[in-house]
């Protein structure tokens, strides 16, 4: 059977709910590696989609900002309430990935990974995971968390050299007051 | 060891409390103030965004802390739900030395008259509690020129036809315009609006022994590097300090203002740094804890004279919560718009706050603050990708090329937003939590839709490519947040209000509100001048009834 022989949605949903079993991990791997809470494994899929997310162009994306640093910092502290939603939630991404494309997330393509994305995004995932995870709230959980490596302080782990502020052209790192003076006349 | 007796015991250290510390231990009377928060500078997050009391997914930066704070609100489902301070339903201001004026954009407007006339101005509005204050802008007129050159603030009112009347101008000269002011201010003025440079918290030139603003980006939502936002902190508070009359407590949790069975206030309870269980008495207790924890503050001090809150006997008592309804545009520009000149708002007009067809009151509308880059990460056209390629090319392009107009609409006050104290959940001193409930007025929506297609129009003439609008009224939960007030409403009846036209309890004489739940209509304005004039109101009719160790 081909995805094309359903409709995306009627496939995926089909499918989930008759191999769901078979993908669900262990709800509590330890954290071993550099990681302070991901297993390695994890920290590849979660990077692979925050680089979805924010992907790399003429500009770093969320890779080159190293926001799955910022991610793993804060489940280990800050976001400790979110630990369990990103265990299956990650795990929830590789049983619609292997339904859909036969394969792990951060295996697949470029434009395989973004439609396993969109079907989380609009909830299209179903069953296995997704029968007690919701894989739009999710995907909008890594979605913001994504951003917030990218584009908020290094200082937490993420935007590794001002990547983003570099990017949209604000000063970095930045001084006070440094860029109201025209020090170079002339020069703009 | 008990502690010493106090002439007077300020409750919150924000903008007006730290008026009222200043006044009273002037006129020589001690003072305590305590403040649940601490002192903070700069240096503590520097210009992190992602700890900005506009954006706090990792925690206020100011307070309150995560860890020991909750509320309970009823949210988008009509569900109670308990959150934490940076979870957006919580309605947070903040909990430190300075309140929110620590952290504030620091505009600094006063109200016009009509907005202490909002039933007299548009008549009865239907299920609303919308009234007249018992005071007039005349009243309330000397003591914003007082907060003006006591705190500072720089402006040039002689450019707005509508600015009420004043009989001294600001103390310091308005800021220049930025790069996007500049623009919005000549679009304005094609149109036939009437723009001026807003009335800023903030020195212009130095002032009072601070320096001049050096146009920081991170502004709005963080102390200032150099000491140029003028809040309580680094005005009021130091002059209360300098006098030798006041002693100001950080770390000090109030948990309940005692009443006798008298009807008189004799003091707090309080829990300070170490969790210990204090008591404090004064001849007079003054309550500035921002709307939402005066009210929960009152509800919980209960008496047998009181049974339901202290001033509380006619259910009034955390009514009225209001807040603003924000709305504005924004615009996408082919050039170049921004140039990092900061706080960014600059520009403003007050066409549109009164005398709108077929509107209850309206706004001012002003260039927004700027939008540091994760915030902006989540602005976008209706439609528009929120991840990807597309999303991130958008923030590149645009970061530089995009400018907001914004403006609060005054909101009509309803009877069901409220502040209760919850039944069950606790704060991590055993005090029950507030629990807010409520929504916001239908016909706010009529304002908003009115306001926000104005800020449309200004943006298109200000050469916009693209231009969307944003915010609406009238929302299913209640509004607060920063701009929090209406809770402990002043007026002339003790049936229809909880304290008079001086904040003082209809029934408990030497209790005092000093804050944003004095207001009955929250303007439509940024409302911290206010609540400082409001502060040094309360204070001068305070210090002329004083009478040495009593009070009355």
């Amino acid at each position: 059977m081909k995805p094309g022989d359903f409709g995306r949605r009627e496939f995926v949903k089909v499918a989930g709910t008759a191999v769901g079993g078979m993908v669900l991990v262990s709800g509590c791997t330890p954290s071993v590696g550099k990681w302070r809470f991901f297993a390695d494994a994890e920290a590849a899929v979660v990077e692979a989609i925050a680089e979805q997310i924010v992907p790399s162009d003429q500009d770093a994306g969320a890779r080159g900002a190293n926001v799955v640093n910022y991610i793993d910092r804060q489940l280990a502290s800050t976001f400790e309430e979110h630990q369990e939603t990103y265990r299956n939630g990650i795990a929830g991404i590789q049983q619609t990935s292997n339904i859909m494309f036969g394969s792990d997330f951060e295996s697949l393509e470029w434009p395989q990974q973004t439609e396993v994305l969109k079907v989380l995004q609009n909830g299209e995932a179903e069953g296995g995971i997704w029968e007690t995870e919701s894989a739009g709230s999710f995907f909008e959980l890594v979605r913001d968390h994504t951003m917030q490596g990218f584009y908020g302080s290094p200082r937490h782990g993420g935007n590794r050299g001002f990547v983003s502020f570099r990017m949209i052209g604000i000063d970095y790192p930045r001084i006070v007051g440094q860029n109201r003076y025209k020090l170079f006349p002339g020069k703009s | 060891m008990a502690l010493r007796h106090a002439n007077a015991v300020v409750v919150g250290a924000g903008a007006g409390g730290g008026v009222v510390a200043k006044e009273l231990s002037e006129a020589g009377l001690s003072v305590v103030l305590l403040e649940r928060g601490r002192w903070h500078s700069y240096a503590d997050i520097d210009s992190d965004e992602l700890r900005s009391q506009r954006t706090p997914v990792l925690g206020n930066a100011y307070g309150p802390d995560d860890e020991r704070y909750r509320r309970v609100v009823r949210d988008l489902a009509g569900e109670w739900q308990t959150v934490v301070p940076s979870h957006w339903l919580y309605n947070n201001n903040a909990a430190c030395v300075g309140g929110g004026t620590l952290s504030y954009g620091a505009m600094a407007w006063r109200f016009m008259p009509e907005d202490f006339r909002m039933r007299s101005t548009y008549g009865d509005v239907p299920d609303s509690t919308q009234e007249d204050w018992p005071i007039s802008y005349d009243d309330l007129e000397p003591f914003y020129e007082k907060a003006e050159w006591e705190i500072g603030v720089s402006g040039d009112d002689s450019q707005n036809p509508f600015a009420p009347p004043r009989r001294r101008p600001h103390p310091m000269p308005p800021f220049s315009y930025n790069k996007e002011g500049k623009l919005l201010y000549d679009a304005a003025s094609r149109i036939g609006l009437h723009p001026f440079p807003i009335p800023m918290l903030r020195n212009s030139v130095a002032y009072n022994g601070r320096p001049g603003c050096v146009n920081n980006r991170a502004c709005v939502g963080f102390a200032c590097p150099v000491n140029a936002k003028n809040g309580s902190q680094n005005t009021v508070i130091p002059a209360a300090l300098a006098t030798g009359n006041c002693e100001l407590r950080i770390n000090a949790v109030v948990g309940e203002v005692h009443v006798n069975d008298h009807g008189r206030a004799t003091g707090i309870t309080y829990f300070d740094e170490r969790n210990r269980r204090q008591t404090q008495t004064g001849d007079i207790i003054v309550v500035a804890a921002s709307a939402t924890e005066t009210a929960r503050l009152l509800l919980n001090s209960r008496s047998r004279l009181f049974p339901n809150g202290a001033g509380n006997n006619h259910d009034w008592v955390g009514r009225n919560l209001q807040g603003h309804a924000y709305c504005g545009a924004f615009g996408l520009f082919d050039e170049e718009v921004y140039d990092d000149v900061g706080p960014g708002a600059c520009v403003a007009i007050c066409d549109y706050n009164h005398h709108n067809d077929g509107i209850i009151g309206g706004g001012l509308l002003a260039n927004e603050f700027i939008r540091m880059p994760y915030l902006f990460a989540g602005r976008r056209p209706p439609g528009a990708p929120t991840w990807g390629r597309e999303h991130k090319d958008f923030q590149r392009t645009y970061f530089r090329r995009h400018a907001v107009v914004m403006g609060p609409i005054q909101e009509i006050p309803v009877f069901e937003s409220r502040v209760e104290v919850d039944p069950v959940v606790k704060d991590h001193w055993g005090i029950p939590v507030a629990r807010i409930s409520g929504h916001g007025h239908p016909q706010d929506r009529n304002g908003t839709d009115f306001l926000s297609s104005r800020a449309e129009q200004w943006m298109k003439a200000a050469g916009a490519h693209t231009t969307w609008k944003v915010g609406s009224g009238g929302g299913p939960t209640a509004s607060g947040g920063q701009h929090q007030s209406g809770t402990c409403r002043m007026g002339d009846d003790p049936e229809t209000s909880v304290v008079n036209k001086y904040g003082q309890f209809h029934e408990i004489d030497n209790l005092f509100a000093a804050d944003g739940s004095l207001h009955v209509t929250n303007g439509g304005f940024n409302p911290a001048l206010t609540i400082m004039a409001l502060g040094y109101w309360v204070s001068d009719y305070i210090k002329k009834e004083w009478r040495g160790t009593g009070f009355r």
